[in-house]
């Protein structure tokens, strides 16, 4: 079974011999290293960037004025800051030009705690990313979305910003994408480049299906009676994690949703699962003031206040100004699993 | 002169055009017309040759425009109308640049590669870049034009867009003008710059440049043809710094009211049309006058026309509109 990293490399290998793109750019994203995290290794039209994001993310918006339909990559959400005028431009092109400039591209970016990264690599950005009107939004957890939502990305004729949970690269999913071979050593013999030269190697696609994903879909990722759960990203796991405990320990049937996509966001799912259940906790792990999570807790309390048993919950990152190194640090900063089995159980046993 | 006495003429009456269309935007900013006026009011000389070089067209055969807030004079000489500036400035329904949306002369126009005219100070150096990495693909003759002022070469897009342009072996056909008005809004140049033109940072990423005077037509016309046939050819960036003035101050903001001691172009070329006596006074007159008619012609009709509709707010956000429908706003009908 593939993991997040092939997954997106098969994407984007599908992208640039089947969907048109021509440029899949960022800092170290072409040969020999194919990307920090190897997201980009064997694709033929991946080059170097010079270091600088605020030419990565205008050299993309020209790209896609000019109809090319980039890719380009930050290599860290921690270094995007210093784009985000470029960011709102890119997302307010079309709206300003009254429809006459479209912008197809797309943007991926690792987010997230949970590989020790201390505080420059562990950023998120989704609460950011969300305040910036124009884009689409999507962050995968599983390799089988990471590669379905990179190619609906990649076709979509709006610029879209692709949240990788970097601590989930090496993950692999329970589902497989269609196509793949059964043994995941033979997918990493095709598409992973060896150690030392690689001037020589050329990558063996297995020929994958498109699984036409739309964006804005959530999925229900465990069906549940009592309270839901809505997260994204690296949570996801944590919740299921959490939700499974929660069965066993309490008796407690979980419902967790995973959005896949924040904007725009899948409002028929959220309120359908809330109104079911009448308790709701979000949980992310961007910092917790003005979180996006506080968004969609807005919309609930709103929407479905009369279907609510419990006050809902928002359990988010602590707000401080970076994750630090030490695991004890780390752990205090973004939630654990044993933080939603806690506030889950709060929400369940208020009435 | 370097060109015949027809495209003397025709140079004339696009830059008194020009001038015309500025002056009667800052009329109407006056008269409540229009919220804010920001020009090109003594850039024309620079402008109207420029427009005339253009490779003008859509798609990476033809060149690609990153352009600046005060190149109504290029516009003019690509050929939008005087009415649909008017249009923006009293920002109606029919402005085909960004429907009633943006400030004046902030022009987009599809058709001949003109990109969003941005207010955010010298991002178009960056954007740019991307246009440059399509057309070296592309090769042809299609290249890419950028345009930012003095104060802004110090943000870091300037320096973004000479290091992408100058890679070696990845050089990209990038024109990339500063127009020098020795100011930002008030700070004066010295307090920003080195004493040395702009030009010359060119020279550190070995990139040709030239300084030159953009209020002399011919000056303006044989650099920009010079540096063209260069970019267009060699496939390779250059740098054109150019002296303008700025007539009427930075934007109505610092008043728009005319600046004295400021070298007019108009005035500098008048002088030389006559001395070669291809046009004398009555001429220019007749020229003012045609086009002070048509902006007050285009104004009176832009008065009657629609204000957008509110619910436009959310259309061209996306390409589907529903995408952008959640949440909506509850003043706003659907
Ligand atoms: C990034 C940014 N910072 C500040 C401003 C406000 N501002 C508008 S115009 C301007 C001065 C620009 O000077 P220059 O680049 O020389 O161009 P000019 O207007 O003189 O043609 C400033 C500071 C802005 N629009 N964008």
């Amino acid at each position: 079974m593939a993991n997040m990293a092939q997954a997106i490399r098969m994407a984007l290998h599908i992208g640039e011999t089947e969907l048109g793109v021509k440029d899949v750019f960022g800092e170290d994203v072409g040969p020999p290293l194919g990307g920090v995290f190897t997201c980009t290794q064997g694709i033929k039209c991946a080059w170097n960037s010079p270091l600088d994001e605020r030419g990565i993310i205008g050299c993309a918006l020209g790209l896609a004025l000019a109809g090319q339909r980039p890719v380009a990559e930050i290599q860290f959400a921690d270094y995007i800051f210093n784009t985000i005028d470029l960011l709102k431009l890119c997302g307010n092109t079309r709206w300003v030009s009254n429809g006459q400039w479209p912008v197809q591209m797309v943007v991926m970016v690792p987010v997230g705690a949970g590989i020790h990264g201390s505080i420059y690599h562990s950023h998120s950005f989704e609460s950011v990313m969300t305040h910036l009107q124009g884009w689409k939004i999507v962050i995968p957890s599983t390799p089988l979305d990471a590669f379905g939502l990179m190619l609906s990305a990649i076709k979509d004729p709006n610029p879209v910003m692709y949240l990788i949970p970097k601590a989930l690269l090496r993950s692999r999913g329970e589902e497989k994408i269609p196509g793949e071979p059964e043994d995941p050593k033979e997918l990493n013999t095709m598409i992973d480049a060896p150690l030392g030269d690689r001037s020589k190697w050329k990558p063996v696609w297995p020929k994958l299906k498109d699984p036409n994903m739309l964006l804005g879909k959530a999925k229900i990722c465990l069906g549940g009676r009592d309270v839901s759960v809505i997260t994204y990203g690296r949570m996801v796991f944590k919740c299921v994690e959490a939700a499974q405990k929660l069965k066993e320990q309490d008796n407690i049937s979980v419902e967790v949703i995973d959005l896949r996509t924040l904007f725009p966001y899948d409002q028929e799912a959220i309120f359908d699962s809330v109104k079911k259940t009448g308790r709701v906790v979000v949980v992310n792990e961007d910092t917790e003031v003005t979180n996006y999570g506080e968004h969609i807790l807005r919309r609930i309390t709103e929407d479905c206040f009369y279907s609510l048993e419990a006050p809902p919950a928002l359990l988010a990152g602590a707000n401080v100004p970076g994750v630090g190194l030490a695991e004890p640090l780390e752990e205090a900063s973004v939630p654990q699993t044993s933080y939603i089995i806690d506030t889950v159980r709060r929400v369940v046993k208020q009435s | 002169m370097p060109f015949s006495k027809e495209k003397q003429i025709k140079i004339h009456d696009l830059m008194v055009k020009a001038r015309l269309l500025e002056e009667r935007l800052i009329k109407m900013n006056k008269s409540g017309l229009g919220f804010f006026w920001i020009g090109g009011a003594g850039e024309e000389a620079f402008h109207v040759p420029l427009g005339m070089l253009i490779k003008k067209g859509e798609g990476l055969d033809y060149d690609f425009l990153h352009f600046h807030y005060r190149q109504s004079a290029t516009l003019l000489t690509l050929g939008v109308e005087m009415i649909d500036v008017i249009r923006q400035m009293h920002n109606t329904a029919a402005d085909p640049y960004s429907g009633g949306r943006n400030f004046v002369n902030h022009f987009a126009v599809k058709k001949w590669n003109v990109v969003n005219v941005t207010s955010p100070i010298e991002v178009q150096l960056a954007t740019c870049i991307g246009t440059g990495v399509a057309h070296r693909r592309h090769g042809g003759e299609g290249i890419t034009i950028v345009t930012g002022g003095d104060a802004g070469t110090a943000e870091g897009e300037f320096a973004s867009a000479l290091g992408w342009a100058s890679r070696k072996d990845r050089e990209l056909p990038i024109l990339n003008i500063v127009t020098d008005n020795r100011y930002g809004i008030s700070t004066p140049f010295a307090e920003v710059h080195c004493d040395r033109p702009i030009a010359e940072r060119g020279r550190a990423f070995g990139i040709e440049s030239a300084t030159i005077n953009g209020n002399d037509v011919a000056e303006s016309y044989a650099a920009i043809e010079k540096a063209m046939a260069y970019v267009r050819k060699k496939r390779k960036p250059y740098l054109l710094e150019v002296k303008v003035s700025r007539l009427y101050g930075h934007s109505s903001a610092s008043g728009a009211n005319w600046v004295e001691g400021e070298v007019d172009g108009i005035v500098e070329f008048e002088k030389k049309l006559k001395n070669a006596k291809i046009l004398g006074e009555d001429d220019f007159k007749k020229v003012r006058e045609k086009y002070e008619q048509e902006s007050i012609e285009a104004v009176k009709k832009v008065l009657k026309e629609p204000k957008p509709k509110p619910e436009v707010i959310f259309e061209h956000i996306f390409a589907d509109r529903k995408d952008a429908e959640i949440p909506w706003p509850p003043w706003l009908k659907k």
